[in-house]
């Protein structure tokens, strides 16, 4: 048996745990079993990925007798699945290990289970496919499994919107593919994608193919101003599907634009490359800022899943721009970041959300500002969400910071580009990146200080107790491969090599035999860097200046009151809150890019009424995309609508009209 | 092809545009009834003159099915609805007579010029201005749907719509004779099935003006 049949093996038996979690979700127990069997099954798709992976031969091919008579469905292994799969595998694994624990308070275990196993084993058919249809159907599985899991808490009507607004886009974006594949089609119309990377095409369908790429997987990823809906449906789902979709589904998305674009679409021109390193700075500065100013946990990390695609899509632009002018080593460089950034934020951004859900659960808010204090009700929980607010704010020597480093060596080596345009556009955009990264520093200061440290800000943060050990183990294992990738990014980055190879057309030197664990991405004289050193250096000053604190100082431990501004007052909403750590950052930066405003009510003299301060932020997107285009839609089909209540002889014009109409364009045309 | 064969065949088809032009200006019922049966006269010898001149015997059956049904059957037939209905004998028009006639001599310049020019590759002329005229006679007869508020005259507009069906039927060498039975056939229970329709209409709301239909809907235009 190949690894690929193994895959697909696997891949129907997350399908068939579909309806045995339908039938065992009522029992105790069976959402233990029902998710215990997906664990097991993500699990062997890391093996089969990182055979894929090491591995490094021809893309190993097969074709099953199922989907279009005559045409069947294509199904390939190659590095570049074999990447994915690794990440598929590791997310489904953790978010299932998790689920053992979280579905047991589940409200309602059959809304979640008859859709989880499925909708791992659609997102790896994704990742197998071998021609558009199987892509596609694929994909839109994908798609509606996910969107079931958006809606199964129904009753919630803040869910129901996301849902209906996540169904949408999703839409949008399966049109944007279609079309985008419709494009591809090799000569004679061939679908496999082996027919579509041989077909020849010019570089305004070139051109057309990428942009309907990033509407269709841009969409799904969150690449703003695609972005409206992730922020509404990714918290709205259990927390372990939230890991997943945040976690691995843009992932996928991602995938399928690596695959297409890199893989299947042949040179692209260089002037396609700024508008995807454009994009990508807008999402990740958009997105983080967003983050910035919320003040619900759960979309906090949605809105930081976008700045980190806005990461990867810069990553990638670069790497279309030194893959464009035969940077070959510069192209794998940047595409090694991105892939490297893929893993990395699969890894914390899953244990960020199973945090999250273990918060919820514990305490049953959202809300940042009804929480504090959880590092003495929760310390375990405590401990891995800073490993995970480490790795996101990309602080060394965790795995956030390698991969954007490797990243910044890309960009530094733009000035080696012969475009003027890119040669101008780098530098900001690395300024934007640079900016994003300090933002996630702030956002994730204020994710953890608010929620975990000073004091409960409700009764329900003072009663809160441990999450249970499943959960615990999962986002146990999530943290150790943080520090591990943060301190071996030479394993990771050869680890990538295959896949880079396949899809850039070359790769950076092996890193695994330098000296001290070094990454050195283009020559020992322009950079390198050892997360092994840092972790040793960091942990040796810290100890030695905590020996010394307590050497020098008296060792006794001292209580005091906690911080209060100097205003003694006993009531917790004194402290700082989310929205006082997000107002420097909201003035200072949101007046344009996120229309804040701040509003101050104050009752005349002799009035009872407290005087209130108000804040709003709003999301431009909405207000100058797609409330105009919905507006727009709306006002057409009451329009239309009217063509329901016409008279017989109105119905008989219009006939008589538009067959007219077309004859005379037959008259004129020929 | 003879001269002489061509030019009647001419003659008769462009009299069915003529007959056609003749039945957009009536606006009386019983006159636009006699136009009608008029035309389909003028259907029937234009069929039978094609079956003599491309041999083709099955067509003086269609000539004949034209001739009874069409010019006998249907105008007895609508003739007797009305007097049964007592309906005015006006027509009222939606568009009046002048811009009707210009529009419909734009219609039979627009077939001919895309006939003319879709069948250009084909060698029969006399194949290719039979479609032409045929297209204007089903224009016309769409026309005169659309203009006519009266449900009697609509009627008429669709069977001479079917009168250049036919006539496009026959002028093309070939054609089965089962399906110029089918087209008889259609047209006939069309026109029952219409007339049940009138004396419905006419029961509920006391006149055919389909206007009251939309009275009736309550969103009169």
């Amino acid at each position: 048996m190949t690894a690929l049949e193994a895959g697909l093996l696997l891949a129907a038996g997350l399908l068939a745990l579909g309806p045995a979690g339908a039938l065992v979700a009522q029992r105790t127990g069976g959402a233990a079993i029902v998710s215990g069997a997906s664990a097991a099954l993500a699990t062997a798709f890391v093996a089969v990925g990182l055979w894929a992976l090491l591995a490094a031969g021809p893309p190993v091919r097969t074709v099953l007798p199922l989907g279009l008579p005559w045409i069947g469905a294509h199904f390939r292994l190659d590095a570049l699945s074999g990447f994915f799969l690794v990440v598929l595998g590791l997310g489904g694994a953790a978010a299932s290990l998790y689920g053992i624990g979280y579905m047991r308070h589940a409200a309602a275990p059959g809304r979640v289970l008859p859709f989880y196993g499925p909708f791992l084993g659609a997102m790896a058919l994704v990742l197998l496919a071998d021609d558009a249809f199987t892509f596609l159907v694929s994909w839109e599985s994908m798609s509606l499994l996910s969107w079931a899991l958006v809606v199964s808490d129904h009753r919630d009507a803040e869910a129901r919107r996301a849902s209906y607004v996540y169904l949408l886009m999703a839409g949008l974006g399966t049109m944007a593919l279609l079309f985008a594949f419709g494009l591809l089609a090799g000569a004679e119309g061939g679908y496999g994608f082996e027919a579509i990377a041989a077909a020849e095409r010019g570089p305004e369908v070139t051109a057309a193919i990428l942009f309907l790429m990033l509407l269709g997987a841009g969409s799904k990823a969150g690449v703003v101003p695609l972005h409206v809906w992730l922020p509404l449906a990714h918290p709205a789902a259990p927390s372990h599907v939230s890991a997943l979709m945040s976690g691995v589904m843009t992932k996928v998305a991602l995938y399928a634009f690596i695959r297409v674009v890199f893989d299947l679409l042949g040179p692209v021109a260089w002037w396609a490359s700024p508008v995807v390193i454009i994009l990508g700075a807008a999402t990740a500065v958009m997105g983080i800022l967003f983050a910035i100013v919320d003040g619900d946990a759960k979309r906090i990390l949605a809105y930081s899943t976008i700045e980190n695609v806005g990461v990867i899509l810069v990553a990638l632009g670069l790497a279309l721009a030194f893959r464009a002018n035969g940077m070959t080593a510069l192209a794998a460089l940047a595409l090694t970041a991105a892939l490297f950034h893929v893993l990395n934020h699969m890894l914390f951004k899953s244990l960020l959300f199973m945090a999250a859900g273990a918060v919820l659960s514990a305490t049953g808010r959202r809300a940042l500002d009804a929480l504090g204090g959880l590092i003495h009700r929760m310390p375990v929980t405590a401990v891995l969400t800073l490993v995970g607010v480490t790795a996101i704010a990309a602080l060394p020597p965790l795995n956030g910071f390698a991969s954007e480093w490797l990243l910044f060596q890309g960009i530094l080596q733009s000035p080696g580009l012969p475009q003027p345009a890119l040669q101008l556009l780098l530098p900001a955009t690395g300024g934007l990146l640079a900016l994003s990264a300090a933002l996630a520093a702030v956002c994730f200061v204020r994710f953890y200080g608010v929620a975990f440290l000073g004091r409960p800000r409700s009764d329900v943060a003072a009663g809160a107790v441990e999450a249970d050990r499943w959960s615990l183990a999962a986002m146990a294992v999530l943290a150790a491969l943080c520090v591990l990738a943060g301190i071996l990014p030479g394993a990771a980055v050869d680890l990538i090599a295959p896949a880079v190879g396949q899809a850039a057309g070359g790769r950076v030197p092996p890193q695994l035999g330098n000296p001290w664990l070094t990454l050195v991405p283009v020559a020992e004289v322009q950079s390198s860097y050892s997360g092994f050193l840092v972790l040793v250096f960091t942990t040796a000053s810290a100890m030695t200046a905590a020996w010394l604190v307590h050497r020098l100082a008296s060792r006794r431990l001292r209580r005091g009151p906690a911080w209060d501004c100097g205003f003694p007052l006993a009531d917790p909403a004194t402290q700082y809150g989310a929205g006082s750590f997000a107002q420097p950052i909201r003035r200072a930066l949101g007046g344009t890019l996120l229309a804040a405003r701040e509003r101050v009510e104050m009752p005349p003299p002799g009035d009872l009424r407290p005087a209130r301060h108000a804040a709003s932020t709003e999301d431009l997107a909405w207000t100058w995309l797609y409330l105009p285009v919905a507006a727009g839609v709306g006002a057409l089909a009451a329009r239309l609508n009217g063509l329901q209540f016409l008279t017989i002889r109105r119905y008989l014009s219009l006939v008589f009209v538009s067959l007219i109409l077309l004859l005379v364009g037959l008259a004129v045309w020929n | 092809m003879d001269g002489l064969a061509f030019d009647i065949a001419h003659l008769l088809a462009g009299g069915l545009v003529l007959v056609s032009f003749m039945m957009l200006y009536q606006d009386r019922l019983y006159a636009l009834l006699n136009v009608f049966a008029l035309q389909a006269v003028v259907l029937a010898a234009a069929v039978a003159w094609q079956a003599r001149i491309q041999e083709a015997h099955h067509l003086y059956v269609t000539a004949a099915i034209a001739l009874v049904f069409k010019a006998v059957i249907v105008p007895w037939a609508l003739h007797r609805i009305m007097q049964r209905l007592g309906v005015h004998r006006e027509v009222e028009t939606v568009v009046s007579i002048g811009p009707t006639m210009l529009a419909g001599m734009g219609l039979v310049a627009l077939s001919v010029v895309l006939m003319l020019q879709l069948t250009a590759a084909a060698d029969n002329p006399l194949a290719r201005e039979d479609l032409a005229f045929a297209l204007s006679v089903v224009l016309l007869g769409l026309l005169m749907m659309v203009t006519r508020r009266n449900a009697v005259s609509q009627v008429v507009g669709f069977m001479s719509l079917e009168n250049g069906l036919i006539l496009a039927a026959t002028g093309a060498q070939g054609m089965p004779f089962v399906v110029e039975i089918s087209v008889a056939f259609s047209v006939l229970i069309a026109l029952i099935v219409i007339g049940v329709f009138l004396f419905r209409i006419r029961e509920r709301f006391d006149t055919v003006d389909v206007g009251a239909l939309d009275e009736f809907r309550g969103d009169r235009q």
